[in-house]
């Protein structure tokens, strides 16, 4: 049997692909979203399938986000599996309520009688230049909710097969899409040159349908002197700083935030003996301090420095200071000397 | 601006609402308009929202005052048909009464009566197709006993013991019964609306021919999820049938809070271009027929309907709520609009189709029967009394599959009770 033919392609037309083939797949999914039907979407995940699918299965909605993922349980309810877009992760907050106290909850109020499997995806992350309601990386808000699983692909790869995985997995999934790395791996050296997908393994992408298991994490460097826990844009920024400092890391791209992949992070930092966390979001009850807990819980007698955390700051995302606030390589190469030197 | 000129200004003034009686006044609504019956006469199902903008602010109504259906709205229900209603009504308030005291006697944590509005959740149902889905709030258990569920399995869910279908998990009333058109209730409110367009939504897209029905209190219209559920049923011509129960009163507010000083709660539809109806929702024919109008025009893509029912919470909002603290006390008794179970008997009688005596016993009837369904359902246990579901449930259902954290978390658990009860402490 020949190898599946490939295709190069960036996260959009993966994350593009993803929906394709599971419009054709399956009758029940359904696209919708601001912007997403005739246009394409604003950053052109939705382009071309309404033409391709018609417009009952890709339309566009009302500015209401309370309403887009209202609608979705229903449909759900009804027995449609959604796939609704949320512009932007900052307009997200108007459905929180829908997220948190329906979807989330419907199999478990009602005891399996009703179920919501739907698939909210979202833009999420900055620098872009987006400022505070273009950038935020909200997803320890919806790790913190019991029901809701969240997904955060790092490679075109992978977010195809997590995202078919996710629109087919029977409750719901939060995909948050990191936008800044959608044409191309950010390093995290915003003054140099961008460099594009076809130059990363993780943009050969099979052109037909696969699926990544939820819930597996992916080791993207093996290494034995400190386990780094990250996911999203982060996972390049890291790989570059490792890569430029020459330091031995075990870089871990979690992909799934919830659930977690505990047996890959309790082996490799009992292997390693150090654990480093980053993330884009904010620091204070971010994600890095589950992962942090976590880790100190099951392999604290393996620890040789305490778990360091490497964040956002404490702030809206700024515009003209977004490099100041961004967890690039200055900081991470600090942390990396704290975390070594303990 | 010159300081001087502002110092001619007159200061602003905030406006909070009041009540028109408070407890200790006597409740008198001869403010209160009845229009006579057909004042604004049914028009056909498939007119335009602008040409019956009138029907917004108005009262539909198929009782009058002498007992009799009348004018172009009367449904023209046979006597059988009027008899079910009628002992639906009956039986939900035997129902009711008979939950509220075992909530009374420490059997349960919490109730909810319908007592004085059993006509908008038993004649709608009864407008409806058995397969059409009800998304409804906390005080619809009339849709249910409509419609022939189990009364042992609703008290189980409120018992929340072992018999119970969703395993002890919910508030009580917060029913869920998917295989009789009846969506898991929230306790959050009117999250049901979007959700009720998004099944209607579904089911035109699929070419069903089913709709679906949603409800939620005059108070909770101030809910965004009211608006944006207006907006997206308008945009795509949702068949769904939105159904406001204005009591009167959320908790101890009064609709005022929610708007009534300005504007009907029907007249919200003229603004998103559907169709609004303002419905006594004490006269079951009017409620009925208010339905099946909108039901027809849902069935016929004609889309969505607004429908106002103008009523009275006649009892506390729940068993944790107290009126007499808020409200006048004899506001139900000086309610202009009558009781809804009595308006439909007294129509029964009036044509020769039920009398007082056949009443009289129809109450004891279902007073005993739900009497016995109770005796059954106790046999299940009662709520803090030992007899649930299975400690483990409690991480069931979370996600399809149990992940390794609920895993880890639920043998917690169990270790728990057992140091609690000592060994041996699953078979206590």
């Amino acid at each position: 049997m020949s190898a599946p033919a490939t295709k190069t392609m960036n996260m959009i037309e993966a994350i593009n692909s993803a929906l394709d083939i599971m419009l054709a797949k399956d009758p029940d999914v359904v696209i919708m979203g601001e912007d997403v039907g005739y246009f394409g979407g604003v950053f052109r995940a939705t382009a071309g399938l309404q033409a391709k699918h018609g417009k009952t299965r890709v339309f566009d909605t009302p500015i209401s986000e309370c309403g887009i993922i209202g609608v979705g349980v229903g449909m759900a309810a009804y027995g449609l599996r959604p796939v609704p877009e949320i512009q932007f992760a900052d307009y997200i907050y108007p459905g929180l309520d829908q997220l948190v106290s329906e979807a989330a909850r419907l199999r478990y109020r009602s005891a399996n009688d009703f179920i919501c499997p739907m698939t909210v995806r979202s833009p999420f992350g900055g620098g872009i230049f987006g400022g505070q309601t273009h950038s935020q990386s909200p997803e320890s808000l919806f790790t913190h909710v019991c029901g809701i699983k969240t997904v955060i692909p790092a490679t075109p790869y992978d977010a195809k097969g997590l995202l078919i995985a996710a629109i087919e997995d029977n409750d719901p999934v939060v995909f948050f899409e990191p936008k800044r790395i959608y044409n191309g791996p950010f390093s995290g050296y915003y003054d140099r040159p961008v460099e594009p997908w076809s130059k990363h393994e993780g943009s050969a992408v099979p052109e037909d349908y696969y699926r990544i298991e939820l819930g597996k994490a992916a080791v993207v460097r093996e290494g034995e002197a400190v386990t780094v826990l990250t996911y999203g844009t982060m996972v390049h920024v890291v790989k570059a700083v490792v890569a430029e400092h020459g330091i031995d890391a075990e870089i871990i791209d979690l992909r799934t935030l919830l659930p977690l992949d505990i047996e890959t992070i309790e082996a490799s930092v009992k292997k390693t003996g150090r654990c480093m966390v980053v993330h884009e979001a904010t620091r204070t009850s971010g994600f890095g301090a589950e992962l942090a807990a976590q880790v100190q819980e099951r392999c604290f007698y393996h620890l040789e420095a305490p778990v360091e955390r490497v964040t956002g700051f404490d702030t809206p995302y700024p515009h003209s200071l977004e490099w100041a606030y961004f967890p690039g390589p200055v900081r991470l190469a600090r942390a990396f000397d704290k975390i070594m030197k303990d | 601006m010159e300081q001087s000129t502002k110092d001619n200004l007159a200061p602003l003034h905030l406006h909070i609402p009041e009540p028109k009686f408070r407890p200790g006044d006597v409740a008198d609504f001869s403010d209160i308009i009845v229009p006579e019956v057909d004042i604004h006469p049914r028009p056909d199902e498939h007119v335009m929202p602008a040409d019956i903008h009138a029907l917004a602010y108005g009262l539909v109504r198929v009782l009058g005052d002498d007992h009799q259906a009348t004018g172009s709205w009367n449904p023209g229900l046979d006597n059988a048909t009027l008899q079910v209603m009628l002992r639906k009504m009956l039986l939900l308030r035997a129902f009711d009464d008979r939950m509220f005291r075992a909530q009374r006697q420490g059997k349960t944590s919490f109730y909810m009566k319908s007592f004085g509005e059993e006509a908008t959740s038993v004649a709608t149902t009864m407008a409806l197709h058995s397969d059409d889905m009800c998304f409804p709030s906390y005080r619809q258990q009339g849709i249910l006993i409509t419609r022939d569920y189990p009364l042992v399995d609703m008290m189980n869910q409120i018992y929340s013991n072992r018999g119970d279908r969703l395993k002890g998990r919910q508030l009580p009333i917060m029913y869920s019964a998917k295989d009789y058109g009846f969506f898991s209730i929230s306790g959050n409110l009117t999250t049901q609306y979007p959700q009720a367009v998004g099944w209607a939504m579904a089911s035109a897209s699929r070419g069903d021919t089913r709709i679906s029905a949603v409800w939620c209190g005059e108070g909770s219209t101030a809910e965004g999820d009211f608006h944006n559920a207006m907006t997206f049923a308008a945009v795509y011509n949702a068949p769904v049938i939105f159904q406001v129960v204005n009591n009167q009163w959320a908790i101890s507010s009064f609709s005022g809070f929610a708007g009534s000083e300005r504007t009907t709660f029907a007249a919200r539809a003229i603004g998103y271009g559907i169709a609004g109806l303002r419905v006594d929702g004490n006269d079951a024919l009017a409620v009925y027929a208010a339905m099946q109008w909108a039901a027809n025009r849902a069935r016929n893509n004609g889309g969505p309907t607004l429908i106002e029912y103008f009523t009275y919470r006649g009892e506390g909002h729940s068993t944790s709520d107290d009126p007499s603290a808020y409200r006048a006390a004899e506001e139900y008794a000086q309610w202009p609009l009558g009781d809804p179970v009595t308006r439909l008997k007294d129509h029964l009688v009036t044509i020769g189709a039920w009398s007082d005596a056949q009443h009289d016993a129809l109450i004891i009837e279902l007073s005993e029967y739900v009497k016995t369904i109770q005796k059954e359902a106790e046999q299940n246990g009662i709520l803090g009394h030992g007899l649930h579901h299975p400690f483990e449930t409690m991480f069931e259902d979370v996600f399809e599959e149990m992940p390794w954290y609920l895993k880890e978390q639920c043998a917690q658990m169990l270790e728990e009770q057992q140091d609690k009860f000592g060994p041996n402490w699953e078979a206590r």
